[in-house]
């Protein structure tokens, strides 16, 4: 981990407390909801996937409330439109991995292709094949970390 | 959007006889054909196209609850309806817990706001047990639309 400096020099100075403050480190970002249809069901349910992922506490915070970032049922009580802006906040030791995976699916747009049309039974529906994106060999489970 | 805003409670369902997740969801929109607010010809397109939302993503959010729902340019406002399975159907949930209460929407497509704000109300309501617990346990119609009155006055309250 990208602290283990500072933190054998810190552990020194305070020996106990030390941990605990690397474990409750709060990280936020704004992001925006780019979405045409807003943080409906798929996009917060990917969102909530996305945050389950990691270990730190996530909370999304909108004009009114504070919510889970991992439950789906917290996010859809923002009612985020387009255009809405959120902060996201973690907590714990991997607060800022998860806010830049978090991040990211934010500014792609949750990934949703074809989001911005209606499904109607006449459509065809680019979205199941796209995902396919795995290039096999490749660690999984990797998608917009390390960035 | 408060629930007596889209449910029709002509078309509440209180103990649905389908078992599967396409069949509740035909039940349901022959709910909403048979209390008139959709019509009969769009039936079958709307079945299908709620079951190809579905297929992007199992609108069974947890806690035995399901929205599905699809956007149609057939109708004009947001409409709802309400069923619940004393069984439990299989929905391929979010959590993998069969469902017992349904929310289905159909919003016209050019209306995004109302359904978020619709499924902003259901969410907001289901995180509480106590309105889970007594709308499963609600015998008839009548008495699934009182408890959504309910839930109404209480967040226009709060």
């Amino acid at each position: 981990m990208r602290l283990v400096g500072s933190r054998s020099l810190a552990g020194e100075r305070m020996t106990t407390k030390q941990p605990e403050d690397v474990m409750s480190q709060t990280v936020s970002r704004e992001v925006i909801v780019a979405n045409e249809q807003g943080l409906h069901a798929r996009p917060a349910d990917l969102v909530a996937r996305e945050a389950r992922r990691w270990q730190s506490r996530i909370e999304v915070v909108g004009k009114a409330q504070r919510v889970d970032g991992k439950s789906i049922l917290d996010l859809l009580t923002l009612a985020a439109e387009a255009g809405t802006r959120l902060v996201l906040e973690a907590t714990g030791p991997d607060a800022s991995e998860a806010l830049d995976a978090l991040g990211s699916l934010f500014e792609q747009n949750f990934m949703l292709a074809a989001d911005s049309t209606t499904h109607t039974e006449n459509e065809t529906v680019v979205k199941r094949t796209t995902p396919a994106r795995e290039v096999p060999g490749e660690p999984a489970g990797e998608r917009g970390g390390g960035r | 959007m408060k629930f007596s805003d889209f449910v029709a409670v002509e078309a509440i369902r209180p103990n649905v006889a389908a078992t599967t997740k396409e069949g509740v969801i035909r039940e349901m929109s022959q709910s909403l054909v048979d209390a008139g607010k959709i019509t009969a010809g769009e039936l079958e397109s709307i079945v299908k196209a709620i079951m190809k939302r579905e297929d992007l993503g199992s609108t069974g959010i947890g806690r035995g609850v399901a929205v599905p729902h699809t956007k149609h340019p057939s109708v004009s406002r947001l409409v709802g309806t309400v069923a619940i399975s004393q069984a439990g159907i299989d929905f391929e949930s979010l959590d993998g817990e069969p469902v017992q209460l349904l929310f289905l929407l159909v919003s016209p497509p050019d209306r995004p706001g109302d359904h978020l704000r619709a499924l902003e109300n259901i969410s907001r309501q289901l995180r509480d047990d106590a309105f889970c617990k007594t709308l499963k346990e609600a015998g008839g119609p009548q008495d699934v639309w009182r408890l959504l009155e309910e839930a109404d006055a209480q967040s226009i309250a709060s």
